[in-house]
């Protein structure tokens, strides 16, 4: 997607007039996707008439705390951070890939003044990133001179840019203070584990106090530390997303008491994650053979875990150098070398009336989507189905079949659309190459899914779909997704109704392991 | 003797730099290594060498037979 396509289409959004739309918004104040429960999705579910505003602020244009957000508003990470002080075993620090895509993974180490003009580069080039992260390679608190003087620097230069980290918690409770002190807002945690017998399964050891603790005793430990921090995150308004990976037969049935623990501590927003676990990445559960979970035990998981806390379905397992949407990855633009040619021009007013309008679309997107309710509510029926969209962002159906490089996945009932998760899949169509081989991996990808929803279809793959049951639908090509989807389910229960259509439960579906090449 | 860092080995993650007592480690041509000289193998410092604990890779940070072994003043 290019600067000029996403500005065509802010404004191609605005079809109202502003004065109705903004008299809308005033009525609607917040996001408004429901859910289950009644509760609504602004990233997670919390209704913003049940949300602090001051939280709301804070979460609006963080694509990784808001679900909404994360069609419209992009993030970056910079990989100043490769020191680690603990072990995992779902990470092998040996194993580097530029087409590989999953968290502590790089192509290029930076120090601090380099990232800061990558910044710089990323926020004149992609108005809309609103957050800047670091998340590694290792620990950013295993390297807290790196990572705060990275964030120093970008304050600096570009005040309006949200900062954020992610850690494993080890360090956490002595970087609290200065962390408040940047003015960082957003914390994430991975916590795995509640219990140090689940734990030492999941860390094989851990560095600390110039000892290197292993078994239990580093579960221990970490478990502490990763609590303490929590706590004190949270005692001071810093809002927390915990990060936990579902490995199957080790934490799986656990995660519900994490999240327990983390929700009773405070924490905003739970992401549970499946396990990458490739041999080829060389990790200790990718050679002894730990499976990941399918999407629906990933899915059972989180619903299980959603009630009164918000549950992220949205993350994307990026890497500690990604750049852009959740979903796309630009970081290949802004390698050291590109970075230092650019002419960088800092346009803060630039990017805030670009940012508005984006927030605009947001808007717009949510309002659609209340229309369409209209008339759904009414019904009953406790039919659920899942459908797979092909988008690049701006929350609509725009992308070709053949292109799309993941699928967002969304639940249809008579509560409406919910957004509950995404398939990565190969690029199917790259030019004429390996196109037979891959559309039954996509297909495999989603395969619980009852129609595929795409702005263009080729005859063959539309065929291959029809025969594994899956509605190829291009008819809302370009239009918002859930509005579209709304409709979609309307029309299916009427389906339904009239015998035209057989409702079948549909089977489960992969969620993709190996190394994802990037377009 | 000293400790030395297997530079195939190394990912260059800089882990092992400041946890180093004697400042014997540094960065070089994209790898870590260690002045032989300055280490003391963390003796009078640490129970354990602290590269050694560090260092995600196993086998990395390994003995330099070359060097006799380090003596406490």
């Amino acid at each position: 997607m290019d600067n000029q396509a996403s500005v065509a289409s802010v404004e191609s959004s605005q079809g109202k007039p502003l004065d109705q739309v903004l008299q809308q918004i005033a009525e609607h104040k917040g996001c408004g996707t429901s859910s289950e429960g009644g509760k609504a999705s602004c990233g997670s579910s919390t209704a913003p008439e049940d949300m602090d505003p001051a939280i709301w602020e804070k979460v609006k244009n963080h694509p990784c705390y808001s679900e909404e957000a994360h069609h419209h508003f992009a993030r970056m990470h910079v990989a100043v951070a490769p020191a680690c002080n603990i072990q995992c075993n779902y990470c092998n620090r040996k194993y580097d890939c530029a087409n590989e895509s999953r968290p502590g993974v790089v192509s290029e180490k930076l120090t601090p003044e380099q990232a800061s003009r990558k910044v710089l580069a990323v926020a004149s080039t992609i108005p809309q990133m609103t957050v800047l992260g670091i998340a590694g390679p290792g620990d950013p608190l295993a390297n807290p001179e790196k990572t705060f003087k990275t964030f120093e620097l970008v304050a600096e230069t570009a005040p309006d840019i949200k900062l954020c980290v992610s850690t494993n918690g080890l360090a956490l409770p002595e970087h609290v203070e200065r962390l408040s002190q940047f003015n960082i807002d957003h914390v994430t945690i991975t916590i795995n584990m509640v219990d140090p017998e689940v734990g030492q399964h999941i860390y094989p050891w851990i560095f600390w106090k110039n000892k290197r603790w292993k078994g239990i005793d580093a579960a221990r430990i970490l478990h502490e530390h990763q609590m303490r921090g929590l706590e004190m995150l949270t005692e001071r308004g810093i809002l927390c997303k915990v990060n936990s990976v579902m490995i199957p037969g080790i934490n799986d049935k656990h995660l519900v008491e994490v999240n327990k623990a983390v929700k009773s501590r405070g924490a905003f927003l739970h992401n549970i994650m499946p396990l990458i676990s490739a041999p080829e990445h060389g990790t200790v559960f990718g050679l002894n053979g730990q499976r990941g979970p399918t999407a629906q035990e990933l899915k059972a998981l989180q619903d299980s875990c959603e009630g009164e806390m918000n549950m992220m379905r949205h993350c994307r397992q990026c890497r500690a150098d990604a750049v852009g949407l959740l979903g796309e990855d630009r970081s290949s633009e802004f390698s050291t070398e590109k970075v230092m040619e650019m002419d960088i021009q800092y346009d803060a007013e630039g990017r805030k009336a670009y940012q508005e309008k984006v927030e605009e679309e947001r808007q717009a997107t949510v309002l659609a989507k209340q229309a369409e309710m209209a008339g759904l509510e009414a019904e009953f029926s406790d039919l659920k189905v899942l459908i797979a969209v092909a988008t690049k962002g701006h929350g609509r159906v725009n992308e070709h079949f053949g292109h799309a490089q993941e699928f967002q996945i969304y639940e249809l009932s008579t509560q409406g659309s919910k957004f509950v998760g995404h398939r990565r899949v190969d690029l199917y169509c790259q030019g004429g190459y390996g196109e037979e081989d891959t559309l039954p991996t996509v297909i495999r990808a989603i395969n619980d899914c009852v129609a595929v929803f795409v702005a263009k279809i080729g005859g063959c793959p539309k065929d291959s779909l029809k025969a594994a049951g899956i509605d190829p639908v291009d008819k809302y090509a370009h239009e918002f997704i859930e509005q579209s989807a709304v409709k979609y389910f309307k029309e299916y229960l009427a389906k339904v109704k009239s015998g035209e259509v057989v409702h079948e439960v549909r089977g489960d579906a992969d969620i993709r392991q190996g190394a994802y090449i990037a377009a | 003797m000293a400790f030395k860092i297997i530079s195939s080995q190394c990912t260059a993650c800089s882990a092992c730099e400041p946890e180093c007592p004697n400042n014997a480690i540094r960065e070089k041509d994209g790898t870590f290594i260690i002045k032989p000289e300055k280490c003391s193998e963390c003796i009078g410092y640490f129970d354990e060498p602290q590269c050694v604990a560090v260092c995600p890779v196993d086998d990395t940070c390994v003995i330099d037979n070359s060097y006799p072994r380090y003596v406490a003043a």
